[in-house]
């Protein structure tokens, strides 16, 4: 009995960080899906994003539920600006320019970051900081499962928002043939860059997140590398893959921490990619596409 | 303005183009070779830091510039280069056998890595390479055993000919020589069907593929021959530091691997080499004007990363060809004099280029 709440605990740590990563793989497989870009800055947006919260909340003094959610609109806004003026000048240039280019901004936010906020650790209070829940012998952190949840219901707004909604039903139509939806008088580019600012929002929630669980510093951006892991496995282009890439990603890690020596942790994800990318490189949840010169 | 008449296939493979190449790249090397005798011991150790690093460029070149292959995990094979070259060193295996077989085994490594994800798109191959960089710097950390972990690693002195290379101009002038062979074999390679097999790889998979071009063998070869230049720089690298930690071949190396060869310019040699001089020199430039700067901005923690950011974001946006298409530029303003025209370095209309349908 013992040994199961251990391993249960274990699973529900792994699904909360998982959460993470798969939020910001999010990030990544919707800017991917439509402009196939990939931003190697996405977990220093994330950075960001909770370093904007803690600002909001710690010194101007805002309610966590208004703070946070006025961070996550500052990101988007942010999303929406680095769109408009610089990663749409390099559209069409080889995609690994890209690669450089918002791996280059990852180091100049980072820096940013550094002399605005100091290079320290910090956090601020949450309501689910250092609160348990006791389900029959099972103590689960608040902090993990308001990740969970927090990350639940984000899919639902999504979902809804691009099945139900005239501008969400117009990025898909964008994201799967340019040209056309540019005849059918789709703004396609104001539309790209609200999906850039949608994933800046959504890296911005995953930083709020993650901020009871972890502190927020400069580095936490390296995260992002671990959600590559994520967004490999969900097949770069599916947005329920990328949430259960990074729940596996996750687990798999709590696991490895439990059962392994110090220090393998951090490189389990980075052992499960290159796993998936050998053995399934098209990813678990991959769209079927033919070949077409 | 010089026009040339080619009317023969050895002229275009010829390494010298005419008498101007000759003469200017000898004087070049009179002046590399004699350095050490009037620069003082710093400047020849940085200049031969500046050689190692342009090795490690010119063989990322040939796949970045070339191929069309990114990788962000460079750092891990100048790691394995390092490595390997010393822990043989140490075993008492003589350098001019460990200097070709750190270069071979990264080689191996690099086509080990290569082999299963170049049949994916680019942008794997990116991920790919920067897990695999991860994963091999946390394999210098644990494998105490060889590596000496963290506590590091002290690399034996070399000897080539019987004569010990320990001193600053000793290494200047091994890495000079290496630095030479490996731009005599790139220089080569590329007027070589396989060069050209590259350069199509990179304009157009599918018209490569159709021209009867095997895409996974030459992207496994570049990627192999790529790694191994870097092994070469990596064993070399070693004997410039001295001292060999394993926190030293992180991401950021890899990353200024890359910017060497966009800073450089993509898809040319000499761009590798004015690259190399950038990432190597901007440091130290950094640390002499640091206390002139206004506003205490010299005194920033973090600047040098984010002045590296920065220069790969302004070089991305607005000089896409680099130092080297600069300097082309330049060049052009002279010889056309009075002619400059403002059409002749236009960028062409660029559109995505869809890689969904492949």
């Amino acid at each position: 009995m013992e040994d199961a709440a251990r391993i249960l605990q274990l699973v529900v740590n792994g699904a909360a960080s998982g959460c993470i990563y798969g939020l910001i793989a999010l990030g990544f497989v919707l800017i991917y899906k439509a402009t196939e870009l990939v931003n190697f800055a996405q977990g220093d947006i994330m950075m960001l994003g909770g370093f904007v919260a803690f600002s909001l909340i710690t010194h101007f003094h805002l309610p966590y539920w208004v703070g946070g959610l006025l961070a996550i609109v500052i990101t988007a806004a942010f999303g929406y600006v680095l769109d408009a003026f610089v990663i749409r000048r390099v559209i069409g240039q080889p995609q690994f320019a890209v690669v450089m280019l918002t791996l280059g901004l990852g180091f100049i936010f980072r820096a940013a970051a550094g002399i605005t906020w100091g290079y320290d650790s910090v956090g601020f209070d949450t309501p689910f900081t250092n609160k348990t829940v006791n389900i029959h012998g099972l103590v689960l952190g608040e902090d993990n499962l308001s990740i969970i949840v927090g990350t639940v219901l984000l899919c639902g707004v999504l979902y809804l928002f691009f099945s139900k909604t005239r501008v969400g039903v117009a990025m898909q139509a964008a994201s799967q043939n340019q040209l056309a939806a540019y005849y059918m008088g789709i703004p396609v580019r104001t539309i790209f860059s609200l999906i850039w600012a949608i994933s800046a929002g959504v890296a911005c929630l995953a930083g709020i997140l993650l901020s009871p669980v972890s502190m927020i510093d400069v580095n936490m951006g390296f995260l992002g590398i671990k959600a590559f892991a994520a967004a490999v496995i969900g097949g770069f282009g599916s947005i329920p893959g990328s949430l259960i890439g990074g729940v596996i990603v996750g687990i798999v890690e709590q696991f490895a921490g439990y059962k392994l020596p110090a220090g393998f942790q951090e490189v389990t994800s980075n052992v499960v990619l290159l796993l998936m990318l050998f053995i399934r490189p098209q990813g678990l949840f991959a769209e079927r596409m033919g070949k077409r010169v | 303005m010089r026009y040339l008449f080619r009317t023969q296939y050895r002229q275009d493979i010829a390494l010298w183009r005419h008498n101007g190449d000759r003469f200017w790249y000898g004087l070049l090397t009179v002046l590399v070779l004699i350095a050490p005798l009037v620069l003082g011991e710093f400047y020849i150790g940085e200049l031969g830091a500046v050689y190692i690093f342009a090795i490690a460029g010119v063989g990322l070149m040939l796949l970045v510039g070339y191929t069309g292959l990114i990788s962000l995990g460079h750092a891990a094979f100048l790691g394995i280069g390092a490595y390997v070259n010393a822990v043989l060193l140490a075993r008492g295996v003589p350098f001019l056998i460990t200097l070709p077989v750190a270069g071979l085994f990264t080689a191996l490594c690099g086509a080990a890595i290569g082999r299963p994800t170049l049949r994916m798109s680019g942008l794997y191959l990116a991920i790919a390479t920067l897990a695999f960089g991860s994963i091999v710097g946390t394999v210098f950390q644990k494998w105490t055993s060889v590596t000496g972990g963290f506590d590091g690693f002290a690399v034996p002195t070399p000897y080539v000919f019987g004569i010990a290379v320990d001193s600053a101009t000793g290494i200047y002038y091994v890495s000079l020589a290496v630095l030479a062979f490996v731009m005599w074999i790139s220089a080569n390679l590329l007027h070589s069907p396989t060069g050209r097999a590259m350069v199509a790889i990179r304009d157009s998979e599918v018209s490569a593929q159709s021209m009867g071009i095997h895409l996974a063998r030459y992207k496994t070869l570049v990627f192999a021959i790529s790694a191994g230049m870097t092994g070469l720089a990596g064993a070399l690298f070693a004997h410039y530091v001295r001292f060999l930690a394993p926190d030293a071949f992180d991401v950021l190396l890899s990353v200024q691997f890359v910017t060497i060869v966009f800073v450089g310019g993509l898809g040319s040699l000499r761009g590798a080499i004015l690259g190399a001089m950038f990432v190597r020199l901007l440091p130290q430039f950094i640390a002499i004007v640091r206390d002139d700067l206004p506003f205490g901005i010299g005194r920033l923690p973090g600047l040098e990363p984010s002045l590296f950011g920065l220069v790969l974001v302004l070089v991305i946006l607005f000089q896409p060809d680099g130092l080297n298409g600069m300097w082309l530029k330049i060049k052009r303003w002279f010889q056309a004099f009075p002619f400059k025209r403002q059409a002749s370095f236009r960028r062409q209309k660029a559109y995505a280029k869809s890689e969904r349908l492949r």
